[in-house]
């Protein structure tokens, strides 16, 4: 950018001083009503249609993130109760699901879109409450999308075969389901819809510090009158998952989470003929190019990375800025985050809530302190948080180099990393120097240059000139490190299916 | 078979130990056959033959191993005096092609599918053009005249079906997504990039064709370890690769023990997949186990594939889509 329009820019910037936020404007409460439902004080297993003791005999507490409350307590399954589940789905699988014509599986998964519609509430607050995410994002994205998806899925279970263009298609057997906790009912309607559209049965294990909406999701299966083991619902931590993983009866696994267990998923069932799909983590570049929309594009930064605090797979986690707007875009940029308002997950106007756990707050913590370690500029957001729970403000780093470990690991919190680039080639070879390639977002006038960088990105979902876009029909999975197999879409059913 | 009978006969006549023998009718044997070989009954005008080297072929070059290293490869049948020496690719010959196979990919996949295809289809001409010669190496490998023409014709016509897909993969793969909501999405079949590829043991070439061709019109490279026994049919199919325009390092094959190059390949990071034929035992679990290093795609083929039906092969997606990625990409519509 040349003297002149440089100073031009300085002089524009002086003219438009920045609003103070922050702590300035009080907003009056508007908490969502939690007084219409009640929750169990104790959750067993949901296994072959009943609600089963665990034969471990163990149970743990699941809390809400937001006040470190205790919620309910959650059954602990072990390798005996994981057991009994797979033999359930087996047995539903032989005897009831592989025998019902494909216009009737249709019709128990379009009974589940609409029970859910009917019960959103229900299951956005609880969602809210356990994970600690925005009540307005539970209510407006997480439970509208995971009702998309039993209603998208469910018209394909008697059009599979259009689908494969006049291959015959059969269905794989017991599907073992492990989902995270950043979208807990989302992953499961990813992970359940299409697996019993495509005739499977499940067996799905919740995450540990969210189990409560899938539980919930139990009891409106059985609501449903699904016959009894086609969806069983076995919660615990990582050894109730190795258990499940490891089962020889299993036919196929789908796991969303972390790279690192993702791995250790593929080395255990390699070579026991068992299907795998994998949905890990991610390190998305967020590119945004001199004549791109700017206003929209810092919607576009925000709702990135800060959108369910960044606890994101695909989240614009790496910004990648062209050099010459660098500074007026960061300075939008650190105006809108001093509007977001960090707080009460329960609250319709809070934009950022609480850290889905102790140990996620601690991760995050760590490598921030890594990222000010490596020389890397922080500015966090100055808000008060609240006492209790788990909090970390919206922060975003500049300066920043391509090796620190803040642009290289996944934070998987409301942490942004920004870089910059003079070309695009260099902007291509930055987003593309990562083990991941789960994600990525562009940020242009030019229609030429999205077709162009679509294509060069090494990433499996492209957003341009917007991000966090998530459909049925949308297939949506990784590149290289960021897993295989696609979820939503035609190809999404393959993942469940043997293509003959 | 009939020297041994020759052996115990004598042996028997003899009445000594017959190891000793076997030497002693060994050595009677070679006289007659270099007699043979060097004329004593041809014609002064018969001439010498110029035996071929058989290489590797890497980066569009027919090369040695690095290590230096070869083994020796015979016809099955006893009329069949060629004994060659082929080399033994290392470890390190490997990773080399990997680099050069990660480097041809880039351009290879920047192609439009329209030049993709008529590369494949060229190779379908350029095997025409060599169908006696593959055929005659298939023979020298023990299948009769016919089985051996058979497969080769079978082959050729694998290549020209993989040469037409190349343009119908978007066709048939890729969609338009209805999103709720004011977004176009699409979603696009790409290349994944190197695959490593452990070709079966037979049929020697349509098992070659059908684990690499597929492949390659997905606009992938390969690096293959040739399995067969007698890798010379397989050889003469690389110098039909590289006659056929298809840019060096696109295919890359190796010769040697899987066992050395399995490991490295299914350990490399810029290995995307591997694709396995056959039943590999614990050697096929441990490749599994090492591609999670980075994740790569795995797809296993049995022997029992329809692929390596000598009489018809198999065509389809399924050998081509497990080597893709699906893009999916997003724009907001609106004025």
């Amino acid at each position: 950018m040349g003297k002149l329009s440089s100073k031009i820019e300085k002089k524009r910037d002086r003219e438009k001083p920045a609003i103070v936020f922050g702590n300035q404007w009080d907003y009056a409460p508007a908490p969502e009503a939690t007084d219409f439902f009640k929750l169990n004080k104790r959750y067993d297993l949901f296994i072959g249609g009943r609600w089963q003791k665990p034969r471990s005999k163990s149970y743990f507490t699941t809390i809400s993130p937001s006040t470190e409350a205790v919620l309910a307590e959650v059954a602990e399954a072990d390798d005996n109760d994981v057991d009994a589940a797979v033999l359930a789905a087996r047995h539903a699988y032989n005897r009831y699901w592989s025998r019902l014509t494909p216009s009737d599986r249709s019709k128990y998964l379009f009974r589940i879109a609409r029970a859910l519609q009917e019960k959103a509430r229900l299951f956005a607050v609880v969602e809210s409450l356990d994970g600690g995410k925005p009540i307005k994002e539970a209510r407006d994205v997480d439970i509208p999308l995971a009702i998309a998806h039993f209603f998208y899925h469910a018209g394909w279970a008697d059009k599979l075969e259009l689908a494969f263009h006049g291959r015959s298609v059969r269905p794989l057997g017991v599907a073992a389901q492990i989902i995270p906790w950043n979208f807990p009912l989302l992953m499961a309607a990813w992970k359940i819809a299409p697996a019993l559209a495509c005739g499977n049965t499940v067996v799905l294990k919740p995450a540990e510090t969210t189990p409560l909406t899938a539980l919930l999701l139990a009891e409106l299966i059985e609501e449903c009158d699904l016959p009894p083991g086609v969806v069983n619902i076995v919660t615990g931590a990582g050894k109730t998952g190795e258990a499940l993983v490891n089962h020889p009866d299993v036919n196929k696994v789908a796991f969303t989470g972390s790279t690192g267990i993702g791995k250790r998923i593929q080395r255990a069932i390699a070579g026991t003929g068992k299907r795998l799909t994998l949905e890990l983590g991610g390190k998305a570049a967020n590119i945004v190019f001199a004549d791109a929309p700017l206003d929209q594009a810092v919607e576009g930064i925000i709702g990135g990375i800060f959108f369910n605090q960044g606890h994101v797979c695909c989240a614009g986690s790496r910004l990648l800025v062209e050099e010459s707007i660098a500074p007026v875009l960061m300075r939008k940029l650190r105006d809108r985050m001093a509007t977001l308002r960090v707080g009460d997950p329960l609250d319709k106007n809070t934009d950022v809530g609480a850290i889905n756990s102790q140990m996620q707050l601690d991760k995050i913590r760590e490598l921030v302190a890594a990222g000010e370690k490596e020389g890397a500029e922080r500015f966090s957001v100055s808000c008060t948080l609240p006492k209790k729970g788990f909090w970390f403000p919206p922060t975003v780093f500049t300066n920043v180099s391509l090796s620190s470990r803040i642009a290289r690991e996944e934070i998987f919190g409301p942490v942004l990393s920004t870089l910059t680039f003079r070309t695009p080639d260099e902007a291509i070879e930055k987003a593309n120097n990562t083990a991941y390639g789960l994600s990525a977002g562009v940020w242009t006038d030019k229609g030429s240059k999205i077709f162009h960088m679509a294509s060069k990105l090494k990433a499996g979902v492209v957003w341009a000139n917007t991000y966090n876009k998530f459909d049925p029909t949308s297939p949506f999975g990784g590149y290289k490190e960021s897993g295989f197999g696609r979820e939503g879409g035609r190809q999404g059913l393959s993942a469940y299916l043997e293509v003959v | 078979m009939a020297r041994s009978k020759v052996v115990k006969k004598v042996a028997k006549i003899a009445n000594v130990e017959p190891m000793l023998v076997r030497v002693k009718v060994a050595a009677e044997v070679d006289r007659t056959s270099d007699e043979v070989r060097h004329g004593a009954n041809k014609s002064p005008h018969e001439r010498v033959t110029v035996n071929k080297a058989y290489k590797m072929y890497v980066g569009g070059a027919f090369i040695r191993s690095e290590s230096g290293r070869s083994f020796r490869v015979k016809g099955v049948k006893s009329t069949d005096p060629e004994v060659v020496n082929i080399p033994r690719g290392s470890r390190k010959d490997v990773r080399d092609a990997v680099l050069v196979a990660k480097n041809a990919q880039v351009s290879w996949s920047s192609r439009t599918p329209y030049n993709r295809g008529q590369i494949l289809y060229r190779l379908a001409e350029m095997m025409e053009s060599r169908r006696t010669e593959l055929a005659m190496s298939l023979v020298r490998e023990g299948q009769s005249q016919a089985d051996a023409s058979r497969e080769v014709q079978v082959a050729i016509d694998i290549c020209v079906y993989y040469a037409g897909i190349c343009d119908k993969l978007s066709a048939l793969l890729a969609s338009h997504n209805p999103v709720a909501g004011p977004h176009f999405g699409f979603t696009l079949p790409e290349s994944l990039g190197v695959v490593g590829v452990v070709a079966p043991r037979t049929p020697s070439l349509l098992g070659l064709v059908s684990s690499v061709v597929p492949v390659v019109s997905g606009g992938n490279s390969v690096v293959v370890v040739v399995t067969s026994v007698d890798p010379r049919t397989a050889s003469i199919w690389t110098e039909c690769l590289a006659t056929s325009d298809l840019p060096g390092g696109v295919v890359n094959a190796l010769y040697g023990q899987l066992t050395e190059l399995l490991p490295t390949m299914a350990k490399h990071r810029e290995v995307s997949g591997l694709s396995l034929w056959g039943d590999l035992g614990d050697l096929g679990i441990a490749a599994e186990a090492d591609a999670t290093e980075s994740v790569k795609r795995v797809r296993r083929y049995a022997e029992s594939d329809r692929a390596l039906d000598r009489a018809d092969g198999a065509r389809g997606l399924g050998y081509v889509e497990p080597f893709l990625e699906y893009k999916t990409v997003w724009h907001p519509m609106g004025m």
